[in-house]
């Protein structure tokens, strides 16, 4: 699974990283997880941020942020 | 009903006596804290619902292509109702631009968006009363329709970074259907999301306002910027523009400065200065505007936010 976490650095970025790093081990998923702070390359998939991609698809924008269930349940729909 | 639960906390459960300062102090702490939380709850639910309706990439296609004025009006209340981080400026400016908002109205949205929110009119409406509530988000509203008119006709385009207008995305972002049920989760989340993220601001200034009223004693602020002083304004708003903190952040302080017998304008100037304008905020549109085009922002805002602040001094 190839996941992404978009946002240029701000605290609320950050907690999303924890919650998808945390979310990933708890479901003991085979994952890359990549943080992406290139402003251009965010613009690619959204425009709020933080956003979570995984395999390509938006499953995430904006505030307020998912709690680790949700994220698990993100997560698992991309298996 | 209010009134009931803060007689019982202080009376029966703190068994306090009648009419002692102590007791009047925490009935007054009780029942305000309850009423602005019980406010704040269901102003912040409501606005979350109509937020739903506003993602970002939808107010940018209602934003592209129109003209000024009638732009920067619409541009200014959508920054009220568009759901919005601050770290998400920079892409939501390049993709404004790239949808062919004028760079004035794009400004307008950026400009209100933190000064204007839910969090800090129901604020000073519930420690100030509904006239400075509606006056402060009238006066918001003008000062980011005007902000952004000015710095639209001054055609300041050169003075973004050459990047922004060479990005082409071309990409139509999806905006996610959403269920009503779906809404009032998002709501209901936001809700939490924010009264999580400002209480303590809130207990604090109602603290201010409940144990220190009266026992603040005079001292230099007041002598220096007291509604004696004709520069109160200016100095107060040159304070604010380098501090950062949002609406709810402010609020202690604000109170504090009320206490002390500043005026109100003074006090409302300086709030928005330091909602309005902030380094850390400077310093990420710096990854799209040039510094000069940085510095007209913020000195149009100053002179803007001191004409703001002589302007309720002289009606309130």
């Amino acid at each position: 699974m190839e996941i992404k976490v978009l946002g240029p650095g701000c605290p609320n970025c950050s907690m999303l990283e924890e919650l998808v790093k945390k979310a990933v081990k708890e479901l003991g998923t085979d994952a890359k997880i990549e943080k992406v702070t290139d402003m251009l390359e965010i613009m690619k998939y959204t425009m709020s941020t933080p956003g979570l991609v995984v395999n390509g698809k938006v499953k995430h924008r904006g505030k307020p942020l998912p709690n680790l269930e949700k994220v698990k349940s993100l997560l698992k729909e991309e298996g | 009903m209010l009134k009931n639960i803060s007689h019982y906390v202080t009376y029966t459960l703190f068994k306090l006596e009648h009419g002692t300062r102590l007791a009047d102090a925490l009935d007054f702490f009780v029942y305000d804290t309850l009423k602005i939380f019980l406010l704040l709850s269901v102003i912040i639910f409501a606005v979350s619902v109509i937020r739903s309706y506003f993602p970002p990439e939808k107010t940018k296609r209602i934003l592209s292509h129109k003209k000024e004025f009638i732009g920067n009006i619409l541009a200014a209340m959508l920054g009220v109702v568009t759901p919005f981080c601050s770290c998400s400026a920079v892409p939501l400016f390049i993709g404004f631009i790239e949808a062919g908002v004028p760079l004035g109205v794009t400004f307008s949205f950026l400009i209100s968006s933190p000064m204007v929110n839910e969090v800090a009119v129901v604020l000073l409406f519930g420690l100030f009363g509904w006239k400075v509530a509606a006056i402060y988000a009238g006066t918001g509203l003008l000062v980011a329709i005007f902000g952004g008119l000015i710095i639209g006709k001054l055609k300041l385009e050169k003075w973004v970074e050459e990047y922004v207008y060479k990005f082409h995305n071309g990409q139509e972002y999806e905006i996610t259907r959403q269920t009503f049920k779906e809404r009032l989760q998002y709501a209901k989340e936001s809700t939490i999301d924010i009264v999580k993220r400002i209480w303590l601001y809130i207990i604090i200034a109602i603290g201010i306002g409940g144990f220190i009223h009266g026992y603040v004693p005079e001292d230099f602020l007041l002598r220096y910027a007291g509604p004696g002083n004709p520069f109160a304004v200016p100095m107060a708003v040159l304070i604010g523009v380098p501090l950062y903190a949002n609406a709810a952040g402010v609020i202690p302080i604000v109170y504090a400065l009320m206490e002390k017998g500043l005026s109100m304008g003074t006090v409302l100037a300086f709030m928005m200065a330091v909602t309005a304008l902030s380094l850390p905020e400077m310093i990420i549109l710096r990854k799209v505007l040039k510094i000069q085009l940085l510095a007209v922002f913020a000195g149009i805002m100053t002179v803007t936010i001191i004409a703001v602040g002589y302007f309720f001094n002289a009606i309130l």
